[in-house]
């Protein structure tokens, strides 16, 4: 759906984007996260057609429009509804108001203008504050007006730039449902670019790090969780070890990944069960990347059988991370 | 000693001198903001970051722009006689004081526009830009609209400097509150007018002033608390 091939940028010679290179498919959410100055709005703002980079392309279903002049131009904007960093609702004019001004721009008639800006305060669910100017609404329902903006004309792709970096956590998640409503109810393709792992944690199903103008890790979040060396398993998976353990008193102690609910529910007890071992667990937590129970565990085993049942355990499809006590490697 | 001017007199003076210089003002105004803030919007428009950045364009413009600004007006009222003549049939009388006024407001307009739109945060007119929009569109529904209540308070701030420029018409025989304080009131030693003038000055640009703060505050649809 859009892919970004090797795309550079460099501003008075500091270089804000090296040769990044992403895809995401059709009516999925990707977030792309990194640090402060890794390159992410850079990013945001070639996609959104604000910035044209040095080199590269962006492609949105299979056409470039990097190179885009005139009225292709504005109409390859009209194709990519953005919410930008910061406030950038008109304040002289109606949550309406600013809600129908893409469809201003794309001409759209005055009656169907006013059917569809009905649509979309729905979506976001701000139906009664259709007549309220910015000033006499909440970030949160600031930024949802700014998504409903975005989302008016059609788009098929949806950018959001930090779109909860101002809001405290109960409003972020009103904002990001509603980003989750527009790929699931309208099939959009959304791209957010955050700082805040919580985003991926809710919403994404891919995840892009950027650092320093570079992609080094890019994939699907369920997949990446699996990997212990990955950024994002580190970000998003519950800690493991906040409180030390005392390794003595168990034959086994290993990692364990587990992702869905029937893994989370009944693998463990199966596996005690199975292979007659005491099995605790002894760090980690539970924690849902989007709708899916993830969890991370440090186990301490005792029994005979204990690199057997942490073997079925990878085996049955948890992944063993890490085995602190006893042979390496027991299971991948 | 002569005996001073009665009250009715001083009276009716000051209802003709007024009616010339809200006339003269007037339509000078009017022409000032429908030539001068097209100047600034395109000021705007060229500058470094605007929508149609073009350095070699802003630098003229705003190279004229200032030449006209800083020229005093009495050097333009009898500089331009002649052009006055073409366009008003005449070089003497209010209607012939229209011209040097507007000629010398368009540029002062140009820049207070120029200044109201460069308020207009960078973020909301990228949104806009990102809606397809096209540039007139962006002038129109972004610039101009988001700026309106700074935009009045300027026309209401040109106003009140024309009233000022407008006291030198009597040198063209504009008439007006200026000269009628100067030739009447100053030259002739007649304190009643004089005074008299000046009072109603101070009364007729608080009004003005305050008309157009009013208006500039119900234009403004920021901290409206009426949901
Ligand atoms: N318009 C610009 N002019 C100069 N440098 C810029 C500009 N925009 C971004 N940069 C630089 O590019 C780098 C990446 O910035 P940015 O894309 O804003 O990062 P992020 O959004 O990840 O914090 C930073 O070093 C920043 O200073
Ligand atoms: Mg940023």
């Amino acid at each position: 759906m859009i892919t970004v091939e090797n795309l550079t940028k460099t501003f008075q010679g500091v270089s804000a984007l090296n040769g990044v290179t992403l895809d995401v498919e059709a009516g999925t959410v990707l977030g792309v996260v990194g640090p402060s100055g890794a390159g992410k709005s850079t990013l945001a703002r070639c996609v959104a057609l604000l910035e044209r980079p040095d080199s590269g392309a962006i492609r949105v279903d299979g056409t470039d429009i990097t190179s885009l002049d005139g009225s292709a131009l504005r109409a390859a904007r009209r194709q990519i509804g953005v919410v930008p960093q910061g406030d950038s609702l008109l304040r002289q004019r109606t949550a309406a108001g600013n809600i129908a001004l893409p469809l201003e721009s794309a001409g759209v008639p005055g009656p169907q203008r006013r059917t569809r800006v009905g649509e979309l305060l729905d979506l976001v669910g701000l139906t009664d504050k259709a007549a309220a100017y910015p000033d006499q609404l909440s970030g949160g329902q600031r930024q949802r007006i700014a998504v409903a903006r975005a989302l008016a004309a059609n788009p098929s792709v949806l950018l959001a730039d930090e779109p909860t970096s101002a809001l405290d956590p109960e409003t972020t998640g009103s904002v990001l449902t509603v980003l989750d409503r527009a790929r699931a109810e309208l099939g959009v393709t959304v791209l957010v670019v955050t700082h805040d792992m919580g985003v991926v944690r809710k919403i994404c199903d891919d995840v892009a790090v950027l650092e320093q103008g570079k992609v080094v890790e890019h994939g699907k979040v369920l997949d990446l969780v699996n990997n212990p060396i990955s950024r994002t398993s580190s970000a998003l998976l519950p800690a493991v070890d906040l409180n030390p353990i005392n390794e003595s008193a168990y034959d086994r102690v290993a990692d364990v990944v587990l992702v869905g609910f029937a893994a989370v529910g009944a693998l463990l007890p199966e596996a005690a069960h199975r292979f007659g071992v005491e099995l605790n667990i002894v760090g980690g937590g539970l924690t849902r990347l989007g709708e899916t129970p993830v969890a991370r565990f440090r186990l301490g085993l005792n029994g005979e059988r204990s690199d057997s049942a942490l073997e079925w355990i990878g085996e049955a499809g948890g992944a063993v991370q890490r085995s602190l006590k006893g042979p390496q490697g027991v299971a991948a | 000693m002569r005996s001073a001017t009665p009250w009715s007199d001083v009276i009716s003076y000051l209802v003709e001198a007024t009616g010339e210089t809200l006339y003269m003002v007037g339509v000078s105004t009017v022409i000032a903001t429908l030539l001068g803030v097209p100047v600034g919007v395109w000021l705007q428009l060229t500058a470094k970051g605007g929508l149609r950045p073009n350095a070699a364009v802003h630098r003229i413009l705003s190279f004229v722009t200032d030449l006209g600004r800083s020229m005093p007006f009495i050097v333009l009222l009898v500089a331009l006689t002649s052009v006055t003549r073409l366009i008003v049939g005449g070089s003497i009388g209010s209607t012939a004081v229209i011209v040097p006024l507007a000629v010398g407001a368009i540029p002062f307009v140009g820049r207070l526009v120029q200044n109201v739109l460069s308020e207009v945060h960078v973020t909301v007119v990228e949104a806009a830009i990102t809606t397809g929009a096209s540039t007139l569109k962006i002038v129109r529904s972004v610039l101009v609209r988001e700026s309106m209540p700074a935009l009045i308070n300027a026309i209401g701030v040109t106003v009140i400097a024309l009233i000022g420029y407008s006291a030198m018409a009597g040198v063209i025989g504009g008439g007006g509150l200026g000269d009628l304080a100067i030739r009447e009131g100053y030259q002739r030693f007649n304190d009643r007018i004089l005074w008299s003038t000046v009072a109603w000055l101070a009364v007729l640009t608080t009004v003005i002033q305050f008309g157009f703060t009013r208006a500039a505050r119900a234009s403004d649809r920021r901290r409206h608390a009426s949901v």
